[in-house]
């Protein structure tokens, strides 16, 4: 049994199932196994390097950007990342991307982190602003439209900014720190909003492979719950309130069942969709080459419409499709053509 | 009883965004023992300043709110029943916050 002098608060907790040695510092919400902290960096780390070679994200000589909003699953995976390069040879070139949309105070923090992450784990950081590719800060934007519908705005620019940025960079990949509640969580709003072919890619570990940068997850099978306590003695990050239903209710299911994130992911991989279904087809934007379903992308519309002084363009169901003729002014100040 | 309690990953702006708190917490009676469950009831009362849905719900913390006992998950330890002492360090990390 334990002695005394190490029993107090936590008398009932029991030594690490893995080594046996030490006493547990946390359940495994994954295998509910009880083990100590430095079992489990061994255990953590291994993990993502075992789902890094199974699945053949990276080939030596790639170069990598790692998607860096300095939050804590990027922050992990920057380190992790670093670490598991050097560790076993992955010959990758690493790079630290981040994205700047250009509200004051609001990124100040993350940027810092970010720059002191280049400092820590030596890897050079690019920093893209949205002033750079887009002509705006969303303080501008703000200006412009007003507080009701700028969230459209920095969500569709956000998206784009990271592909762009990977392009100036010219590497073959970005990798982000998107965790096992993300994903589970975006397979269970994919299926509240019946949107088929989202739910069919958001589960897959890399994604755009028939795109110009490829993307992937290195994190797709870590839980949250480990990544934050993963770094925990070592910094501490920055803060944001606000996240959906659904997440708390990923939350309040695993509390009930923690396996319940890796099943959720299990059902969303193993989706069959009717092939009587009609998808969306994936072409490119007639205006910047990026991505897109439509015949402009997303960007490029709501750009058309502050450039045009009518920023509720492309917001709502009525977009493009009744501004098309009026392409004058489009050439002025467009986001950029892309160079892949 | 002497505590510090420490607030991240967003909660500290529930309570002056001061993250480290040295307390107090005064014990109904000094035979009994405190109790994360307690304790949670006094940070209710005392620390949270705004917004108190982003940290309890029912009667314990919010789900994805993790917690440490000297640095130990309190899901090891019990959870609401974990017995405190004089100098434990107790940690409240939010989970739901941007990544």
């Amino acid at each position: 049994m334990e002695s005394k002098a190490t029993a107090q608060s936590s008398g009932r907790v029991r030594n690490c199932s893995i080594c046996n040695q030490t006493k547990a510092a946390l359940k495994r919400p994954k295998t509910l196994e009880q083990i100590c902290r430095e079992c489990f960096y061994q255990v953590f780390e291994d993990e993502i390097h075992r789902v890094i070679v199974d699945n053949h994200l990276f080939k030596p000589g790639e170069r990598i950007a790692i998607g860096a909003s300095g939050g804590k699953d990027s922050t992990v995976l920057a380190y992790v990342m670093a670490e598991l390069n050097r560790r076993h040879n992955y010959g990758l070139d690493l790079f630290l991307l981040s994205v700047d949309e250009g509200i004051t105070g609001y990124r100040d923090d993350s940027l810092e982190t970010v720059k002191r992450n280049e400092i820590q784990y030596g890897l050079p950081l690019k920093v893209v602003s949205y002033k750079d590719l887009y002509g705006w800060t969303m303080d501008e934007i703000v200006k412009m439209i007003g507080l009701k519908n700028n969230c459209t705005f920095c969500g569709v620019f956000r998206r784009q900014a990271l592909d762009r940025g990977a392009a100036l960079l010219k590497v073959d990949k970005v990798v982000t720190g998107h965790n096992a509640d993300d994903i589970a969580e975006t397979v269970i709003l994919n299926i509240l909003r019946g949107d088929i072919a989202r739910l069919g890619r958001c589960t897959s570990i890399t994604t755009g492979e028939d795109g110009p940068i490829p993307r992937c997850k290195p994190f797709k099978y870590t839980y949250e719950k480990e990544i934050v306590i993963y770094p925990f003695s070592m910094s501490i990050y920055s803060p944001n309130a606000y996240r959906g239903f659904a997440r708390e209710f990923i939350k309040d299911l695993e509390r009930i069942r923690p396996r319940a994130i890796l099943d959720i992911i299990k059902s969303g991989e193993d989706f069959r969709i009717a092939t009587s279904t009609k998808m969306p087809e994936q072409g490119t934007c007639e205006r910047c080459g990026y991505i897109s379903s439509q015949k402009w992308c997303k960007a490029c519309v709501l750009l058309e419409g502050l450039n045009r002084g009518l920023p509720k363009l492309g917001i709502g169901r009525r977009g493009i499709d009744n501004e098309r003729n009026s392409r004058k002014s489009i050439d002025n100040k467009k986001c950029g053509s892309l160079d892949f | 009883m002497k505590l510090t309690l420490e607030f991240g990953g967003g909660l500290e702006l529930l309570c002056d965004s001061v993250k480290i708190h040295n307390v107090d917490v005064d014990q109904k009676d000094v035979e009994e023992k405190l109790t994360m469950k307690d304790l949670l009831v006094w940070v209710g009362k005392n620390l949270i300043k705004e917004r108190p849905e982003m940290f309890m719900k029912g009667d314990t913390v919010r789900p994805g709110v993790l917690v440490l006992v000297n640095d130990c998950d309190w899901e090891l330890s019990g959870q609401l029943d974990t017995l405190l002492e004089e100098k434990d360090v107790v940690v409240f990390i939010s989970t739901l916050h941007g990544g």
